[in-house]
């Protein structure tokens, strides 16, 4: 079932990133207006916060598969503090925006930076929340050899999430 | 707890995407601004970097590697498909 998901969030963020392309190749001036207010290095800097907790979740889930049940937990709430620090950065940014007067519907670039980085926002606390609801039960040793499907799927959604903004980086940040 | 375990691939790729990130950093940050707006080739280096970044995020992390090839093929798909369309849109002539 999370792979139906895992596609149908792909195509509605493709929409996404192929408009935000699209309006950026027509209207240049509004685009390089509003990336020329964007934090490339606070980009950057939860890039590697998306890798960190999607290799924590990698290793946990193995670490379930070979028994190893206290490793496995460890790993799971280092996911989630990578998780929770790409929140803490990228509300920084949305912070700073609103307080410097930022208007979502201004124009395309706003509409549009406002959509594609609002949505994979709240997937980053969804996918925080499912770090944190795993981790809770991963800390009495429910989780095994024989019961890592849990944990398998939501490090699936979490790379899915990190996969999205592989491509949200560049496109957004750093092409200008 | 890493202390006690051999490094595998998927260490080696976690490096790889900081890495990858790092250059694309270095790219948007100056080293390849022309008044303001990433060349060409740097735009093509980023992307493709972009498109690697997530062949091995959904090869390696998703395990897509050793999937039915019908997931595989759709996920893949998509990236390409997106890239390319990104990549088209950021080095056609301006209206």
């Amino acid at each position: 079932m999370v792979w139906l998901l895992v596609l149908a969030e792909l195509l509605a963020f493709g929409l996404l990133f192929v408009s935000f392309a699209m309006a950026r190749w027509r209207e240049p001036v509004v685009f390089a207006q509003g990336q020329a207010g964007l934090d490339l290095s606070t980009g950057a800097l939860n890039t590697v916060l998306l890798v960190a907790a999607s290799w924590a979740a990698v290793r946990a889930v193995g670490a379930f598969q070979r028994d190893h049940r206290v490793a496995g937990a460890r790993w799971l709430l280092l996911a989630l503090g990578g998780a929770l620090g790409f929140l803490v950065v990228k509300g920084h940014e949305f912070a700073g925006k609103l307080g410097a007067g930022f208007d979502w519907a201004t124009d395309s670039f706003t509409v549009l930076y406002t959509l594609l980085t609002g949505f994979h926002f709240l997937h980053v606390v969804v996918g925080a929340v499912i770090f944190a609801l795993l981790w809770w039960n991963a800390r009495s040793g429910v989780y095994g050899p024989a019961n890592h499907v849990a944990p398998a799927s939501g490090a699936v959604f979490w790379h899915m999430v990190d996969l999205l903004w592989m491509v949200l980086f560049p496109l957004v940040y750093v092409i200008r | 707890m890493a202390a006690k375990m051999k490094p595998t691939r998927v260490d080696f790729i976690a490096i790889a995407l900081v890495l990858a990130t790092g250059l694309s950093w270095w790219l948007g940050e100056g080293a390849a601004l022309t008044q303001g707006h990433l060349g060409q080739a740097a735009t093509l280096a980023v992307l493709a970097l972009a498109a690697l970044k997530g062949a091995l995020i959904a090869l390696d992390y998703m395990e897509l590697r050793h999937a039915p090839a019908l997931w595989r093929r759709a996920v893949l798909g998509w990236l390409a498909v997106v890239i390319a369309l990104v990549l088209l849109a950021s080095l056609l002539p301006r209206p």
